[in-house]
C-alpha cells in the first residue's frame, strides 16, 4: 500500500509539474512518433458499403503499439521515484518490448514476466526484448498467460519494492494504475478527436476499440466521454464463441470480482475462482479487464460486444489486402465489428477506429489458422 | 479458548502451523489438520485454496492448486474447517477476498461461525476497504485479523492495529510466503513499532522455517507462523508433526 501511495502522490505532482510535461511531450515526439496519423481506410469503407472508416494509426508508434504511451511515462515516473530498476507483465509481448525499449533508453534494469504459452505464440518479441536488454522470466503458473504473468510481476514488486517500479501494462491493478495508464494513453483519443474534426469537420458516429485490459480503449474513449452523440464499442475477445466457454469477455458474460487488487468483471466460477480463458490474440487473452470499463459497462455509456478467433482472422487479412495495413490480432476483433457498424449505418455512415499495433507478431498464429 | 489468549506468549513462543484445505487430497488433509491440530501448536491456520493467490510463493501456490484440481470448495473447506476446529485448538481461516466475495460474505462469516471458526485472514484485503466484509465478520463474532509489513507506514500501522482482532500479524519480510534461510534483520524494530499501537499479540510469518528462527524469535514475538515449511512436509507424503515437534522444542 505504501508503494502505491507513493505512485499515487508522484504521479499527481508530476501531472501538475510542466517541466514534467513538457519532458513527456518532447519523448512523445521524438522517440515514440506522435502524434500518429489518421488514415481514411476508403478500400475497407467501399468493402463494408460505403461507410468512412478511420484508422487511429498507433501501430505506427515506435515497437508497433501504443503501448509506448504509457512505458514512456511511467519510466520518467519511475526515475523521479530514483527507482532503478523496472519490471513488466506481458501477454502478446508489446508490453513487454515497449518497456524493454525505455529500460534500454533510459539505463534502467528490466525483467519482464511472461507465460510459457504466450512465450511460445510470441517468440520474436521475446527475442526483441533479449535483445533489448531485458531478462524474460518464464511463468509456469496456473494457465501460463497473462494473468499468470501478471500475479508473478506483482510478487516480485512487493518483494523488491524499495528499487523496483512495477510498469504495469493496461488500465488494470490497484489504483492508482488504472487511472495512471489512462491518463498516459489519453493522448491516443484527444489527437484523434483533433484530427477528426479537422478532417472531416464534425465528429464520427462510433468509436471502436478492442479491449483485453482495456488500455488502448480507455485511451480512445476518454476524449469522447461527453459527446453524447458518438456510439462508443469496446469490442472483447469471443474465442471459440461465447457459448463454448472458451473466450476472454469479462465484460460480455463475466461477473464483478476481484483479480489483481482491482474490482471489476471478472470471469470466474461460482466459488470465485478465475477461470482460464482463450483468445487467439495474447494481448486480450485476460479474465479481468480495467475497472473504469467497468463503470463504463454499468452507466451504458460504452457498449461492449464481443468478436470470434474467426472473425478477427479474417478482418486481419481483409485489412492487409484492402488497405495494405497489417494490423494486430488485437485490433483486427475491432474492425470486424466496425465492419459490422458500416454495414448497419449504411452508406455514408462514419466510424473511427482505434489500430492499437500491427501485426507482424501475429504472422505465424494467422498463417496457422 | 480466544484466539488472542491461545497464541499470547509466556516466556515460550506460540507455534502457529498452516495448512491447505483439500491438499494433497480431501481425505488426507482433514487427516493431517486433526493431527496437526493436536500437535501441540497455538493455532491452526487453514487455507482455503484460491486461483490467483499473490501472497504466496511456490510451495502454497502449488498446494493450492493441487487442492483444486481435486474439486475443494469454499464450502468443503469450511466442512474441513469445522471438523479440525472440534478438536480443540483454534482455526484461523486464510484465503482471498474473491472467493469470499463469491461466496456472499454474510453467508461466509456466518458459515465460518458455525463452523467454529476463531478468525479470518484476508491478505488481498487492506483495512482501507474491508468495509463491509469486516463488518460480517465481526458481526459473527469472528477476530479479523490484518497484516503489518517492514513497509507500512506508522500512519497504516496505527488503523491495522486498531482494526485487529485475535492477533497481529507481522509478515517479517517484503515479499511473498516461502521458507527462508536466515531472518530479515529489523524484526525487533517491526514487532516494537506495532507494539506501541496495540496490546494484542503479535505473530510473526512468512519465510519462517526453521529452530533457529524460533529462537530468534522467542522473547521478541508472541508466535511464529509457519506455512510453507510444512506444506512442503504434507506434500513429501511426510507426517507434519514431526517438523512441528522439533520446531515447539525450540520455541520453549
Amino acid at each position: 500500500m505504501g508503494a502505491l501511495q507513493e505512485l499515487e502522490d508522484v504521479w499527481h505532482e508530476a501531472k501538475a509539474d510542466a517541466q514534467f510535461q513538457l519532458e513527456l511531450a518532447g519523448h512523445r515526439h521524438a522517440f515514440v512518433g506522435r502524434p500518429t496519423p489518421l488514415y481514411a481506410a476508403t478500400r475497407l469503407g467501399e468493402h463494408f458499403g460505403g461507410a468512412h472508416i478511420h484508422l487511429k494509426r498507433e501501430d505506427l508508434c515506435h515497437t508497433g503499439a501504443h503501448k509506448l504511451n504509457n512505458a514512456v511515462g511511467q519510466a520518467l515516473l519511475a526515475m523521479r521515484m530514483s527507482k532503478k530498476r523496472v519490471i513488466a507483465e506481458t501477454g502478446a509481448g508489446q508490453h513487454g518490448v515497449a518497456v524493454a525499449t525505455v529500460a534500454a533508453r533510459f539505463g534502467l534494469e528490466c525483467a519482464v514476466y511472461m507465460g510459457t504459452e504466450d512465450m511460445r505464440r510470441q517468440s520474436m518479441n521475446v527475442r526483441r526484448m533479449r535483445l533489448l536488454g531485458a531478462e524474460v522470466r518464464e511463468v509456469t503458473s496456473g494457465s501460463k498467460t497473462l494473468k499468470d504473468a501478471t500475479s508473478e510481476a506483482i510478487r516480485d514488486w512487493v518483494t523488491n519494492v524499495g528499487t523496483t517500479h512495477y510498469i504495469i501494462g493496461s488500465v488494470v491493478g490497484p489504483h492508482p494504475y488504472p487511472e495512471l495508464v489512462r491518463d498516459l494513453q489519453r493522448v491516443i483519443g484527444d489527437e484523434a478527436r483533433e484530427q477528426y474534426l479537422f478532417a472531416d469537420g464534425k465528429l464520427p458516429d462510433a468509436v471502436v476499440a478492442c479491449v483485453g485490459g482495456g488500455s488502448n480503449a480507455i485511451g480512445m474513449f476518454t476524449a469522447f466521454l461527453d459527446d453524447k452523440d458518438v456510439l462508443l464499442v469496446g469490442v472483447e475477445a469471443a474465442g471459440a464463441g461465447i457459448k463454448s466457454g472458451k473466450h476472454a469477455a469479462s465484460l460480455v458474460a463475466g461477473r464483478p470480482g476481484v483479480l489483481h487488487g482491482a474490482f471489476s468483471y471478472l470471469l470466474q466460477d461460482g466459488d470465485g475462482q478465475v477461470l482460464p480463458t482463450h483468445s487467439i490474440s495474447a494481448g486480450l487473452d485476460y479474465p479481468g479487464v480495467g475497472p473504469e470499463h467497468s463503470f463504463l459497462r454499468e452507466t451504458e455509456r460504452v457498449e461492449y460486444v464481443a468478436v470470434t478467433d474467426k472473425e478477427a482472422i479474417a478482418a486481419f487479412k481483409l485489412c492487409t489486402r484492402l488497405e495494405g495495413i497489417m494490423p494486430a490480432l488485437e485490433p483486427a476483433h475491432a474492425l470486424h465489428h466496425a465492419g459490422v457498424l458500416a454495414r448497419q449505418f449504411g452508406p455514408g455512415g462514419r466510424i473511427l477506429l482505434c489500430l492499437s499495433g500491427r501485426g507482424d507478431k501475429d504472422m505465424d498464429s494467422v498463417e496457422g489458422s | 479458548m480466544r484466539l488472542d489468549s491461545a497464541v499470547r506468549a509466556h516466556g515460550d513462543l506460540k507455534l502457529i502451523a498452516y495448512m491447505m484445505a483439500g491438499h494433497p487430497n480431501r481425505k488426507r488433509s482433514l487427516e493431517v489438520g486433526k493431527k496437526l491440530a493436536a500437535s501441540g501448536i497455538a493455532a491452526l491456520e487453514i487455507g482455503i485454496p484460491h486461483s490467483d493467490p499473490l501472497a504466496d510463493g511456490p510451495v502454497i501456490q502449488k498446494a493450492g492448486q493441487v487442492a483444486l484440481d481435486h474439486g475443494m470448495t469454499v464450502g468443503a473447506s469450511l466442512e474441513l474447517a469445522a471438523a479440525v476446529a472440534r478438536e480443540g485448538t483454534p482455526v484461523v481461516l486464510m484465503t482471498y477476498i474473491n472467493p469470499i466475495l463469491a461466496h456472499d460474505p454474510r453467508r461466509f462469516a456466518a458459515e465460518a461461525a458455525q463452523a467454529g471458526v476463531a478468525g479470518v485472514i484476508v491478505p488481498d484485503m487492506p483495512v482501507e476497504e474491508s468495509e463491509p466484509v469486516a463488518s460480517w465478520l465481526r458481526a459473527a463474532a469472528l477476530d479479523t485479523i490484518y497484516m503489518v509489513a517492514p513497509t507500512t507506514t506508522p500512519a497504516r500501522m496505527a488503523s491495522i492495529c486498531e482494526r485487529s482482532t485475535g492477533f497481529v500479524y507481522c509478515v517479517t519480510l517484503t515479499g511473498i510466503t516461502g521458507a527462508r534461510k536466515e531472518l530479515p534483520p529489523g524484526l525487533d524494530e517491526l514487532f516494537k513499532g506495532v507494539r506501541k499501537h496495540t496490546e494484542l499479540p503479535i505473530a510473526a510469518g512468512f519465510g519462517i522455517s526453521r529452530p533457529e528462527h524460533m529462537k530468534a524469535l522467542r522473547g521478541a514475538a508472541d508466535a511464529a507462523v509457519v506455512g510453507s515449511a510444512v506444506v512442503a512436509e504434507i506434500d513429501a507424503g511426510k507426517d507434519p508433526t514431526r517438523l512441528v515437534k522439533d520446531l515447539l522444542k525450540a520455541c520453549r
